[in-house]
């Protein structure tokens, strides 16, 4: 497969043809008239079957998935970006979640080689290299450690990939959706890596997935020995399949490639391994031909995901709720901005709920929509003082042939019938 | 982050050390792992050489493993098929607009080769490629990049020896210097520059998925809608599994659903690169969609082998008992076969998949 999304300019793209909007101009035209209601609902004055007779009994649902009438909520892929599914990525419907916790069913997925099946039972973890005792835990093992809890967000470092050449997919899942955010119990890493004890020229860890691409990545002692974390649990259960059940490494505000899922062998080195997914991959061609690596952090960054092109706006002109997701992989959120002119006069959103490091923060505007075409913006600004930054900004330092880490202000145009697309203002 | 969960683990630690056994080596928790373990489960090899175990591998060998295990995604010469990974050429082309990230233009270290065509290559039979396989694949990789002669052998003692191209074209992250303080200064927050236009617009390219109304896929349903039209795609899913002329279409006979099942698990180990169901396409292999029955070679627009072309116009046909010989063996059912799958070795597996091939309409 490839990582590298496709160019803007895809042969054979042509212009899109299908017919838009015709709900959302009717809803405008009504809107205003929906104060005043000329018959009485019938929802209200006829008894609904729902509230006469039974509904489903305890147990039905074992394990519950959502109501029906949420079935468009689900992760989705985009097919032409990899050669094989069992290799590839999907996205988070971030556009229909709110708050700021990811649930694991729609959390996005990245495999190299698929999600595999792993049990408790068959688990286990390595700890050798540059260590006094190399050691094998079981996971029964991990489970006496003493934990630890932490809130993180997991970005792939080409999330927004596919933009870099200018607006490309219609819609925040597919641009901005490659995050999830979850609550993490497991034991800090640090205390796995103590119970080996590092020797003094032991540097970098090497962490490896126990599934056919055994995707490694080196990272630095600092690092591990500071917030990163083996986790079982995520949001109050165990880990997904897909998010690397029994145990999967946290490292929280750096690209989601660190993040091993299926952990099962932590070397220590006095160098970096260089593998491939640190070289070939996950590294930042730039204009003079030479490439960053280990940019390891992921910047600041933020997206309006409602109203969005997967979000349009239904209701007409009037009170309309603005919201959107801010985070930055180096602390907290400090402030949201946000445009409604493309960039030109920004106001402070409102962040809602607590801005917790190196995770997604929640912030809503809500505004009088008088009904006139915006171009939305968001820009967020995290406690060291860093203010995402413009694409085109991004484009002058890195060129056009970056592929990670575009973390650039995002344009959402919001035209009178509600209808939204995903554009490029200068 | 928070300081909090290292003063819980320095706690913990302590109290760990004060109401258990004296451990003034931590909780005592694991066992030590024997070399034998370390030796299976550490594979990695290091740029200086770290890791690398003692074997060797020439050019032409490595050609030859090469179009057997490598060449069906990367093709015979290492230019990649269809948008599987190009591992030869694209020198000189890293500043143009589409440059060709190889490993003789891109790639920084040569252990980096070898230490995934060991471990995790191929796709789909990932750790079947011996030491003296890799040894010789690397040095054939080397001979594709124009880097080294057609004689030439590569072994643990002149790896080192060999610079990539590209091996000072990469440096440590610095944005803190490059980036940071040019995206510091507090932001203008009004009048902050000229009215702004729409300058690029994603609809022009039309590559999102689209749901079946034509807007992006997953665009959230009018909260007016009524209840009975929103799980239209829920619907439309199960009246496709409860149609029986797509289940069982092809199926000389009624087939154990148990088997069938089995074999669609045992499918993943195919499903890379052959594609089935409704709209299948050739991938990097044919689609399968009736290929019970179906003469070897003859799918139209997929590049066989010269020897499965040949096998076809020998009436070679895809009846349980070749498809049962082949999944066995492909290549020595089918010497010559693009198909660098190894095989089946279980006999109950190939029986399975074969079931659930038989589903599959043409």
């Amino acid at each position: 497969m490839t990582d590298e999304p496709a160019d803007n300019d895809i042969p054979g793209a042509s212009r899109r043809t299908f017919l838009k909007g015709g709900a959302a101009l009717g809803a405008g035209a009504l809107a205003g008239a929906a104060a005043r209601a000329e018959s009485p609902d019938p929802l209200i004055t006829e008894v609904q079957d729902w509230a006469t007779s039974f509904g489903e009994a305890v147990d039905a649902t074992p394990y519950g998935m959502p109501i029906h009438f949420e079935s468009h909520v689900v992760r989705r892929n985009v097919e032409w970006l990899t050669e094989s599914p069992v290799s590839s990525i999907n996205f988070t419907p971030i556009h229909a979640l709110e708050g700021t916790i990811t649930p694991q069913g729609c959390a996005f997925e990245r495999h190299h080689s698929g999600a595999i099946e792993l049990s408790k039972a068959d688990y286990r973890l390595m700890i050798n290299g540059l260590v006094d005792r190399p050691l094998v835990f079981t996971f029964e093992d991990l489970m006496r450690f003493p934990r630890a809890s932490l809130v993180a967000f997991c970005e792939c470092a080409a999330n927004g990939g596919m933009e870099w050449g200018g607006a490309q997919l219609e819609g925040c899942q597919f641009t901005q959706g490659m995050i999830h955010n979850m609550e993490y119990v497991g034991v800090p890493l640090r205390l796995l890596l103590a119970e080996a004890g590092v020797q003094p020229e032991g540097k970098w860890i090497y962490a490896e997935g126990a599934d056919a691409s055994s995707n490694g990545r080196s990272i630095p002692m600092e690092k591990a020995m500071d917030d990163v974390m083996v986790a079982f649990y995520a949001n109050g259960e165990a880990l997904r399949k897909e998010h690397g059940y029994p145990a999967r490494l946290v490292v929280p505000g750096w690209e989601g490639n660190m993040w091993v899922k299926w952990l099962r062998r932590i070397g220590v080195y006095d160098q970096a391994v260089e593998s491939r997914e640190e070289t070939s991959k996950y590294t930042d061609l730039m204009p003079d031909g030479r490439a960053r690596k280990w940019t390891w952090v992921m910047d600041a960054k933020s997206v309006i995901t409602s109203p969005s092109p997967q979000a349009p706006v239904r209701h007409g002109k009037g009170p309309l709720v603005i919201t959107g997701l801010a985070w930055s992989g180096h602390g907290k959120v400090a402030r949201v901005d946000v445009s409604l002119d493309g960039g030109r006069n920004w106001q402070e959103a409102r962040i809602t709920g607590e801005a917790k490091p190196k995770a997604l923060t929640r912030f809503h505007l809500d505004i009088d929509w008088d009904g006139s075409e915006l171009l939305l913006q968001s820009r967020a600004v995290d406690e060291t003082g860093y203010v995402q930054p413009t694409k085109d900004a991004l484009r002058a330092i890195r060129g056009l042939n970056n592929v990670y880490h575009n973390n650039g202000i995002q344009t959402w145009w919001l035209k009178p019938d509600g209808e939204v697309e995903n554009v490029e203002v200068a | 982050m928070s300081r909090l969960p290292e003063r819980l683990a320095a706690a913990a630690l302590a109290g760990g050390l004060m109401a258990g056994p004296a451990l003034a080596e931590g909780l005592g928790l694991g066992r030590p792992a024997l070399p034998e373990e370390i030796a299976a489960w550490d594979v990695a090899v290091l740029p200086d050489g770290t890791g690398l175990p003692e074997g060797s591998g020439d050019v032409l060998t490595g050609e030859e493993v090469f179009a057997d295990k490598c060449a069906s995604c990367h093709g015979e010469f290492a230019e990649g098929l269809d948008s599987w990974p190009v591992l030869a050429g694209g020198e000189g082309t890293l500043t143009d607009r589409r440059p060709v990230k190889t490993i003789g233009s891109y790639w920084p270290h040569l252990s980096t080769v070898w230490d995934y065509v060991h471990r995790s290559m191929p796709f789909g039979a990932a750790q079947t490629v011996s030491v003296d396989e890799a040894y010789a694949i690397t040095a054939f990789l080397l001979y594709s990049n124009g880097l080294v002669e057609d004689d030439f052998v590569l072994t643990r003692a002149n790896f080192t020896e060999v610079a990539l191209p590209n091996a000072e074209g990469f440096y440590s992250d610095d944005r803190a210097e490059t980036e940071y303080p040019l995206f510091s200064a507090a932001p203008c927050m009004a009048d902050c520059g000229p009215e702004v236009k729409v300058t690029k617009r994603a609809v022009e390219l039309n590559v999102t998925p689209e749901d079946p109304d034509g807007r992006p896929a997953g665009t959230l349903p009018a909260l007016t809608t009524t209840a009975a039209a929103v799980p239209a795609e829920a619907a439309t899913v199960e009246a496709a599994a409860e149609d029986p002329a797509a289940e069982v279409a092809g199926e000389p006979a009624a087939a154990d659903p148990a088997l069938v099942e089995a074999g669609e698990k045992v499918f993943k180990k195919c499903a890379a690169c052959h594609k089935v169901g409704e709209g299948a396409k050739n991938g990097t292999g044919p689609h399968l969609n009736g290929v019970l029955g179906r003469t070897a070679g003859t799918l139209e627009g997929f590049r066989y082998s010269k020897a499965m072309a040949e096998a076809g116009a020998g009436g070679l046909t895809w009846d349980e008992a070749a498809l049962k010989a082949y999944l066995e063996n492909p290549k020595a059912f089918v010497k010559g076969t693009k198909m660098t799958f190894a095989g089946l070795k279980s006999e109950e597996d190939r029986a399975a998949i074969i079931a659930y091939l038989a589903t599959l309409a043409p």
